[in-house]
């Protein structure tokens, strides 16, 4: 053990992309399907969800209380308990994940629709704004910059939690720590933790340019 | 469903090493352990940092790296490392990976109280330390015990997940039943986790009731 | 009292917020800094109490210089209102009020009987005492945060734009609470605000402070009304000066003709000794409106006002209850006039 390097480059090179499903290329891939599903289906269902926490104000109480319960559960808990019901596949893993992001999510969307001042939302009504049009051309933009925080979140925490999914075989990148343990052997978990950080960091700055991208006004009033 | 009520049916599971009192207690003792740890360098560092408004760069850096550190990862590598003899492979990750929300919230408490109240309290005379102590602390206390919180939920979830490199506690019942094929076990150890970290929850929320002063949570009986 | 010797504040980027300024705050008076924003009058107030320190010149409060003493020990000394009130949410409100004197380590009840003297003394509900600040409007914060400043009884008091927060209703009856207070304690009070109408009635002298931190005049407010420094305070003033200089002469000497004199071609009608309204003397027409005022108790605005409501061109007097004393004709009136320009 004494002479086992910290890092073997020769590993990551006969692994990368050598047709086996556990190649890191491969891996890659499943780890951003894993990761990238519940991202997508957590905004698709916490943004109606959100606004109907919005519209209908007595909502919010009974739903944030749940998103708690819900963020508190540990991952691995949960993938376990659906393993009986969906079997060692990559649903398992991303129906949680799907459920954390709608945790985080429907409060961003509640907390980025309050964050909209109340004189901006009068003076929409006042100039004729149907509610449709309002939430679209008012109210949502404005809610960009505290929805996106919350997207960064769950970008990032889903990207992290997948690997956890290694113990039932479906962790994307996160299958290199349980290779690394049973054989011995750092480099793959080394490499595990490098690239999962680094998909991380490139989520992060994706969804902080969309943001940049979107809400052109915020940067406009920072540079005078 | 059947394979929990073997489980929770089954004598042996109430006894013994692995009877589930006893894993109860480990991983209450592992968590309580951690969080008592976290706390000792996240709130004070939180504390220090958002009162003199220096270094708050690199508390919100710190937030984000932890949170894309994956948790399997980091107990595997240190495991790896340093070897099962001692608990410090496993307690490292478990307090690294704490110490971040109870940091980030405690310093945005701090920093969230009103200047207007910060400019009075100087102004009658308190002192640097009493103005932390006595006026910001008590105001920010719904946000430092909401970084405990999530500080909990992260070290319920690792100490579950540090089953695999050979801690005790209630994920044992997982990778145990995984490796020998004993579902219930799995589920059942899923279902006890599950319910401790909503009893965890409660704990928390029922402390936030009974420490964050009534005039600060806005919350008061009408008599 | 308090002194600011050639007392100078200039920040790293150059800008000067307060340039060489030189005055007296005497002892038992209010003193009022007054100006546009960027005069500096909040920087210059919170020197005194050191939450920031001058760059040049000296401060003393009773000929001790204030950077000799400890920041804390000093504050706790000199009472401090500020524009939000600043309570500490997370207390009662007679916890608040004791704030300074717990600091000061009285004891426990001695420290509460205070504050509830304190509470009522400034105009409160005493049942407010158990509530907390969220539970409170903004001008009963206000009233809090005064009697919070006095808990410890210091001798000197500091008001950084204290009512400014508040509506015009609110803000007239604390301005009213803080005279009659004024009147019961002699504090030496330094008062900061930026209305200028606030500065005059408040204060026994105002310095007008121009941007830039530099000192336009000191004087009492019917000089400054009457005798601007330069066209900068003669512009700050506004407009209507003579007519409101007339607040600070009083209407006790006032000869009061008889009501029920129909010599003019104006007679004042009553009923039951209070005035009804003013009739033409040939009867034509019908009743006009009137104006009052109490002798004594009203300034000289206030009467020539009364006299300026109706056609009848007098001013009746009245009691406090409304019984008509006397009437003030016309030519009594200009000749007070005459005389308080003359002052």
């Amino acid at each position: 053990m004494d002479e086992e390097p910290l890092f073997r480059w020769s590993w990551v090179a006969s692994n990368w992309d050598n047709d086996t499903p556990n190649s890191i290329v491969n891996l890659l891939g499943a780890h951003i399907v894993m990761a990238g599903l519940p991202i997508l289906l957590g905004l698709l269902v916490a943004l109606p969800l959100g606004l109907a926490c919005v519209r209908w104000r007595w909502l919010y109480q009974p739903v944030a209380g749940l998103m708690n319960a819900i963020y508190a559960l540990p991952s691995l808990a949960l993938f376990m308990i659906l393993l009986s019901v969906t079997g060692a596949e990559r649903t398992t893993v991303i129906i949680p994940l799907t459920f954390y992001a709608v945790a985080v999510l429907i409060p961003a969307v509640v907390d980025g629709l309050g964050s909209v001042p109340d004189h901006v939302r009068q003076s929409a009504v006042a100039m004729g704004y149907t509610p449709l049009r309002r939430l679209l051309g008012v109210e949502l933009p404005i809610a960009v910059p505290v929805v996106l925080a919350g997207l960064r979140v769950v970008a990032v925490s889903s990207i992290s939690l997948v690997s956890v999914g290694a113990l039932i075989g479906q962790g994307g990148l996160g299958n290199f720590f349980t290779d690394a343990y049973q054989r011995d052997f750092y480099t793959p978990a080394i490499a595990g933790i490098v690239l999962i950080v680094l998909l991380a960091l490139v989520a992060d700055g994706l969804i902080l340019l969309a943001q940049r991208l979107l809400t052109p006004w915020v940067r406009a009033r920072r540079s005078t | 469903m059947n394979w929990l009520i073997d489980f929770f049916t089954d004598p042996a599971n109430w006894s013994g090493s692995s009877g589930i009192p006893q894993r109860l207690v480990e991983h209450l003792g592992f968590s309580l352990v951690a969080l008592a740890l976290a706390a000792l360098i996240g709130i004070p560092l939180g504390l220090l940092v958002g009162h003199t408004g220096r270094g708050g760069l690199l508390v919100v850096v710190s937030a984000n790296l932890a949170r894309a550190l994956p948790t399997l990862g980091l107990l595997v590598l240190l495991v790896l490392l340093l070897g099962t003899a001692s608990i410090w492979p496993v307690l490292i990750p478990l307090v690294a990976l704490a110490v971040p929300p109870i940091l980030v919230n405690t310093f945005e408490g701090i920093r969230g109280v009103d200047p207007e109240l910060r400019d009075a309290a100087y102004g009658m005379g308190l002192r640097g330390p009493q103005v932390l102590l006595k006026v910001l602390v008590p105001v920010a206390l719904p946000l430092i015990l909401l970084g405990l919180r999530l500080a909990a939920v992260q070290i319920v979830a690792t100490a579950a997940v540090a089953a695999y490199v050979g801690l005790g506690g209630l994920g044992r019942y997982i990778i145990d039943g995984l490796a020998t094929r004993d579902y219930s076990q799995v589920v059942g150890g899923s279902v006890l986790i599950v319910l401790f970290a909503l009893a965890a929850q409660s704990v928390f929320a029922i402390t936030q009731r009974l420490t964050v002063s009534p005039g600060v949570s806005q919350r008061v009986r009408i008599r | 009292m308090i002194t600011f010797e050639s007392v100078t504040k200039r920040y790293a980027d150059g800008t000067v917020a307060v340039d060489r300024l030189s005055l007296e705050a005497p002892t038992g008076e209010i003193t009022v800094f007054v100006g546009p924003s960027g005069c500096g009058k909040t920087t210059s107030l919170r020197m005194i109490n050191r939450m920031i320190d001058p760059t040049e010149g000296r401060i003393l409060l009773d000929g001790t210089d204030v950077t000799t003493i400890d920041p804390p020990q000093l504050r706790r000394g000199i009472g401090y209102v500020i524009q939000q009130a600043g309570l500490f949410p997370h207390r009662k409100i007679v916890d608040n009020v004791a704030t300074v004197p717990y600091l000061l380590g009285w004891d426990r009840k001695k420290a509460r009987d205070r504050a509830m003297e304190l509470l009522e003394r400034v105009g409160l509900d005493l049942k407010l005492a158990g509530r907390y600040p969220f539970q409170l409007s903004g001008g009963q914060q206000q009233r809090v945060g005064v009697a919070r400043a006095l808990a410890a009884d210091p001798p000197v008091l500091l008001m950084d734009e204290p009512f400014s927060a508040v509506d015009p209703i609110v803000r007239t009856s604390l301005q009213d609470e803080l005279i009659r207070l004024q009147s019961e304690l002699q504090k030496t009070i330094v008062f900061v605000t930026h209305d200028i109408d606030e500065a005059i009635k408040l204060g026994d002298r105002v310095a007008v402070l121009r941007v830039g931190g530099r000192l336009a005049q000191l004087a009492d407010p019917k000089t400054l009304l009457s005798e601007p420094a330069d066209d900068f305070v003669r512009d700050f003033l506004g407009r209507d000066r003579g007519i409101r200089r007339l607040q600070f002469f009083g209407t006790d000497g006032l000869e009061l003709s008889d009501p029920a004199d129909t010599s003019g071609a104006w007679t004042l009608r009553m009923a039951d000794g209070r005035p009804s309204g003013w009739a033409r003397a040939d009867g034509s027409g019908p009743l006009e409106p009137y104006g009052t005022f109490v002798p004594g108790r009203d300034s000289l605005r206030t009467a020539l006002d009364a006299a300026l409501l109706t056609p009848a061109g007098a001013a009746v007097a009245v009691d406090g209850d409304g019984r008509v004393v006397g009437v003030v004709r016309r030519e009594t009136l200009e000749a007070a006039l005459a005389e308080a320009a003359d002052e």
